[in-house]
This record gives structure tokens, C-alpha cells and sequence, in this order.
């Protein structure tokens, strides 16, 4: 068994209020934060830790937290980015409907480190119960003096806040985020400037995901020297890992980064293997986002060896070859899976999800979805693959945020390694087995 | 019917106002949207936008801005069980189209239709974070996970007697924090 730092209390019943999770020594990192450690020496073990934002981007949070800004009397602001839509992702629901207080906790000490008084957890609309969750969770932490005024008499005040977003995927997007934060569409915004200088209501903001914010605890509690030592080199510690589609046993699992692919969807520690026996088709490794792999190139490297859930052995031979770790969902596909019809299901989502500030996405992907259906339907043609192909290449790195690139990276990819389906579409519609799903999933 | 919250409702929105630092009051929007289309039967109608607006001080169109881009937010009428199915990857990976047809069937709407009764409204919707038990759709502010079509049958008959479109509020706790 892997080590667990985030989930590591996940089977402990009641877990989910104060009193068992401060049994199982919730809040210490606040109290060793508070009472010991000054912010900078608390942003020092962050960047020591090797800790990489975990909302998709695997951004070093040690760094982002040194570059907020700091000038005189003007506030700063932690937001948590709980919107959680990425197609194939569920671990931030899991752990804040599970282990709420780990949040709470890690906001604290986080805000503390960053010398913020006010925070908010913004959260997909969607989760709406999980809004009840955090609030009982934050109302229990005001009540033991860990959140209100003069926090454990230091005189350090915050005051944190869930708010609740409306459904619109964009929202995940930092600059997006804040925008709606502040009542508006959610637009990204142009950057520079970032949000540690213009963020929320144009004050230093640090934006980072749920999982980030949660394994904070841990490193104040046991040193970022320690946190590094879980992993392998610049992927430090543990991932959740949102596992979905065609295998035994879909869930949410907390890996130590490093070990193989094929270990994670095989073992029964894991996935459990391909379902009702079926063979492995594809994999969609780290959200709907990253690009997709055949079966034989998610489970092994171009040099032969065996390919391993890490930032950098994932995305191991580039565009052509290799995908990404991206949000950690991991969406798998078997045989009678057609990749074209799947790509659909991404191209309909970017299109409802563009917020239709940029020409190249607001378009692009309205094209790439009506080709797609065109396709499905028997109608395509040879030309329309290429054309599938040239649009994708024009949104990408032609947009103000990265929803482009994300939208184009699946089309690029299964095209790249599925041409052959594309043709078999558009050659020979009738000979194309429409599989229904859901009679082979209870058959 | 006069666009009014009622007095609890009216204590909420003021609480969500208060969070916000002077002159960012703006940022209690969506929260309110949410409060108000819980209120005022499932939509948000142009007198529903206008009164939110004039709790916030802003002009009823850029109510209307904000709340056109969000899919939460109903601009038409919907019925008392608004049934949103989740259409995505996983989900679709998993027999998510044959859920939405079993439903069309059973119902006798199409995706983005409501029963002659006003009772059902079905919508399908992209990922909502619940693809490790899909297939999956939403109703109120309930989960329905691992469905199946007997499942759905189950489902959909408890629903008939009751109105779901309260739920936000009801679920959500501002009241007392
Ligand atoms: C279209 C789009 C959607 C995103 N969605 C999310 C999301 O749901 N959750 C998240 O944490 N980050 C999301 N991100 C990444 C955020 O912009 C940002 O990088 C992240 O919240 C930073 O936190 P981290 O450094 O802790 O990962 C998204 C980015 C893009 C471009
Ligand atoms: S794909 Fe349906 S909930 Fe994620």
C-alpha cells in the first residue's frame, strides 16, 4: 500500500465532523503554523516540498505563493478553486463531501502563510450539497477558535466563505473564477497582470485547487524535506486519482506518484482490470483536456519501459507521443469503444463550455462539433478529417485562456492515433457497430 | 404575483450581502440568483431578475448578463422536477444515452422539453463530477448515481407528488452562518 496523507483518515467513521478529525490530529498544522513558524519560513517549506498545483497545471505552489505581492494596506485574498468540471474529475468532491475539515484546516494555515484575512472556497454550482458540507465544517471551525478573530490569541483574524458558482466550466479558470467571484460572467482576463498582483477586486490573489490547499497540512505538520521524499523527483507526494469508464472499480484513489500505469488500472489495489473481461482500448489519462492514448502507449514508454503515473513520464514523448497528468482523471475505454464517438462527447462539451470571447473557440469548436455529429451520421467525408484536423491547429495558442488548447488537444490526438476510425466512418458508414453501452456495461 | 422574497429569504440575502467588502456587493449576485430562482418557482423571470437587481443596486440587464451565462439558470419555465442527465465521457461510457432515452421514452419529452402537466423537465447536461459512478443524473440538489433504467423508474415515480425546485434553499445552510 501506498502512503496516504490526504485520505489517509478516509475510513475513520464520523470523520467527516470536527471532533474525530481533531481526535485524528486535525489542526495541528495551525497551531504549529500560528504558534512557531513565521509566514515566510511556512512559504519556504511549501517551495521545499515540491508540491505542484493540483488543478491541472502542475504549477510549483511554493513559487506561486512568493510571487503575491505585498504592498502596504491593500488586502490580499486566498481563493480555493473548487470548481471541479473537468470532464473525468471527482476527486475535490470526494475529499471536501468526505473530509471537509482537511480543507478548512489547510485554508487556515494557507491564509496565514499568505498573510490574508479574507477567503473564499469558490465551488461549482453544482455541489450544492458539499456547500452544506463546508459550512458545517467552517461553522465548527469558527466555534473552536480556529477561524473569527484573534485566532489562538495571536491576533491573526480570517474570515472564510464558501461561494457558490452556477455551472459554467470556464469558472475553473483562475482569471474566470475571479470574475464570477466578483458577480460577473466568467470571461478569463488577459494576463499579465496575474492574479498575486490584480486579483480579486484587482488586489494580490493566490488561486489553487483543493487538493493543494489540503496536502499543506501535512508538509507544515512534517516538513516540506519529508514531503519531498514522497514520489519520484520533481513529483513529489501523493495524487488523487479520478478513475472512471470501462474498468472493475471506478473511484477516487490516492496514489504515491511513480508507479506504473499499468499497475494502477491492472492491480486490485486500483482500477481492478478492463470490465466484463473486455481488452484495454484507450486511455484519457488527466481530464478530458489532455490528449488521449492508444493502449499500448499509456502502458508503455517509447523506449520499451513501463510508463508511470508522474507528471513527467506521463507527458514522456510530447503531443505525438505522450499525454498529460493534467487533473489526475483518468478515464479508460475498452474495446468496443469508439473513439470518434467519444471525441464527440468532448467536442459538444468545449463548444457549451466556451465562453465566447475569442473568434478561434467560440467558432472553432462550434465547427468541430457539427463535424464530429456530420461524421456520426454517415455523412462525413475524407476532406472533413483534414478540416477537423485544420481547425483544431488554429485554436490552439490563439486564445486569451487555455479552454482553446484543451479543446484541441483530444481532436489532435485522436486523429493522431486514430485515423483508421475516423476513415471507417466516413467510408463505409453502415459497416461501423454502434455499441450500446449500457446493455454491455449490465450485461 | 409580486416579485418579493419573503422575510427569511430576504434575512438570507442580506447575510450573503454582508460578506463582500464596501462597494463589492456585486459579487452576492449569482448567490442571490440561486436564492431567488429557488423562491420564485425554478426560473428566473425579467421581474425576478429586476428585483435582484434593485437588492444589489444594479440595473435589471446586467442581471440579465450574468444570468444568461450560466446553465444553472433557468430563463424559461420549468417543471416542478427538473431532471438534468449528465451526457459526457464517463458518463456516456457507461450507457448515459440509453438513460436519456429510457427517460424521453417514459416521459414522452425530448431533451429540453417539460411535461404537459408541468411536472418533469429533462435536460442533459455535461460532467458534474460523477463519473466514478456513472451513469449519473441530477435532480434538485440530489445525486442519482449507478442508474439504471429500473432505477430511474423508482426515481421518477417518487418524484410525482413532490415540487423540487426549493431545493437550494432548503439545502443550503447560509441561514445560520
Ligand atoms: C478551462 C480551464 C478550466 C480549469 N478548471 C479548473 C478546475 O476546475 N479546478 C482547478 O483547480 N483548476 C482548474 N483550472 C486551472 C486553474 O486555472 C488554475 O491553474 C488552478 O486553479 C491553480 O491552482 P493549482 O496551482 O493549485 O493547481 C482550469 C483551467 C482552465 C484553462
Ligand atoms: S462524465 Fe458524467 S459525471 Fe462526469
Amino acid at each position: 500500500m501506498g502512503k496516504k496523507i490526504l485520505l489517509e483518515h478516509d475510513h475513520v467513521p464520523g470523520i467527516q465532523g470536527y471532533e474525530v478529525y481533531r481526535n485524528c490530529g486535525g489542526y495541528a498544522s495551525v497551531e504549529k503554523a500560528i504558534k512557531t513558524m513565521s509566514a515566510e519560513a511556512m512559504v519556504e517549506e511549501v517551495k521545499k516540498s515540491g508540491l505542484r498545483g493540483r488543478g491541472g497545471a502542475g504549477f510549483p505552489t511554493g513559487m506561486k505563493w512568493s510571487f503575491l505581492a505585498k504592498p502596504e494596506g491593500v488586502p490580499r485574498y486566498l481563493v480555493c478553486n473548487a470548481d471541479e468540471s473537468e470532464p473525468g474529475t471527482f476527486k475535490d468532491r470526494y475529499l471536501m463531501s468526505r473530509i471537509p475539515h482537511i480543507l478548512v484546516e489547510g485554508m487556515i494555515t494557507s491564509s496565514f502563510a499568505l498573510g490574508v484575512n479574507t477567503a473564499f472556497i469558490y465551488i461549482r454550482g453544482e455541489y450544492f450539497y458539499i456547500v452544506r458540507i463546508l459550512e458545517n465544517a467552517i461553522k465548527e471551525a469558527y466555534a473552536n477558535g480556529w477561524l473569527g478573530k484573534n485566532i489562538l490569541g495571536s491576533g491573526y483574524d480570517l474570515d472564510l466563505y464558501v461561494q457558490v458558482g452556477a455551472g459554467a466550466y470556464i469558472c475553473g479558470e483562475e482569471t474566470a473564477l475571479l470574475e464570477s467571484l466578483e458577480g460577473k460572467r466568467g470571461n478569463p482576463r488577459i494576463k499579465p497582470p496575474f492574479p498575486a498582483i490584480a486579483g480579486l477586486y484587482g488586489c494580490p490573489t493566490v488561486v489553487n485547487n483543493v487538493e493543494t490547499i489540503a496536502s499543506v497540512p501535512y508538509i507544515i505538520n512534517n516538513g516540506g524535506d519529508d514531503y519531498a521524499k514522497i514520489g519520484i523527483g520533481r513529483s513529489a507526494g501523493t495524487k488523487l486519482i479520478s478513475a472512471s469508464g470501462h474498468i472493475n472499480k471506478p473511484g477516487v484513489y490516492e496514489i504515491e506518484m511513480g508507479i506504473t500505469v499499468e499497475d494502477f488500472i491492472y492491480s486490485e489495489e486500483y482500477c481492478g482490470g478492463i470490465k466484463n473481461g473486455k481488452k484495454l482500448k484507450a486511455v484519457v489519462a488527466g481530464g478530458s483536456s489532455v490528449p488521449v492514448l492508444p493502449a499500448d502507449k499509456i502502458i508503455n514508454l517509447p523506449s520499451g519501459e513501463k510508463r508511470l503515473m508522474t507528471y513527467e513520464s506521463l507527458s514522456e514523448g510530447g503531443f505525438a507521443g505522450g499525454t498529460m497528468l493534467g487533473s489526475g482523471g483518468f478515464i479508460v475505454m475498452d474495446e468496443t469503444t469508439s473513439i470518434v464517438e467519444n471525441l464527440f462527447t468532448f467536442a459538444r462539451f468545449y463548444h457549451h463550455e466556451s465562453c465566447g470571447q475569442c473568434s478561434p473557440c467560440r467558432e472553432g469548436t462550434s465547427w468541430m462539433e457539427k463535424i464530429l455529429h456530420k461524421i456520426m451520421d454517415g455523412h462525413g467525408t475524407l476532406a472533413d478529417i483534414d478540416l477537423l484536423w485544420e481547425i483544431q491547429s488554429k485554436i490552439e495558442g490563439n486564445t486569451i485562456c487555455p479552454l482553446g488548447d484543451a479543446a484541441a488537444w483530444p481532436v489532435a490526438s485522436a486523429i493522431r492515433h486514430f485515423r483508421h476510425e475516423f476513415e471507417a466512418y466516413v467510408t463505409n458508414p453502415n459497416a461501423v457497430n454502434k455499441v450500446r453501452h449500457y446493455e454491455n456495461m449490465n450485461a | 404575483m409580486e416579485v418579493k422574497f419573503n422575510e427569511e429569504a430576504l434575512a438570507v440575502a442580506h447575510k450573503i450581502i454582508a460578506r463582500y467588502p464596501e462597494g463589492k456587493q456585486k459579487s452576492a449576485l449569482i448567490p442571490l440568483l440561486h436564492l431567488a430562482q429557488a423562491e420564485f418557482n425554478g426560473w428566473l423571470s425579467p421581474e425576478t431578475m429586476a428585483y435582484v437587481g434593485s437588492l444589489l443596486k444594479i440595473q435589471a440587464v446586467e442581471v440579465y448578463e450574468v444570468a444568461s451565462f450560466y446553465s444553472m439558470f433557468n430563463l424559461k419555465p420549468v417543471g416542478k422536477c427538473l431532471i438534468e442527465v449528465c451526457r459526457t465521457s464517463s458518463c456516456w461510457l457507461r450507457g448515459a444515452n440509453e438513460i436519456i432515452e429510457h427517460i424521453e421514452k417514459k416521459l414522452g419529452i425530448k431533451d429540453g422539453e417539460t411535461t404537459q402537466d408541468g411536472m418533469f423537465s429533462l435536460k442533459t447536461v455535461e460532467c458534474l463530477g460523477s463519473c466514478g459512478t456513472a451513469p449519473m443524473m441530477m435532480i434538485g440538489a440530489q445525486f442519482h448515481e449507478n442508474l439504471t433504467y429500473e432505477k430511474v423508474d423508482t426515481i421518477l415515480d417518487s418524484c410525482k407528488s413532490e415540487d423540487k425546485r426549493k431545493t437550494y434553499f432548503d439545502e443550503v445552510t447560509v441561514k445560520d452562518y
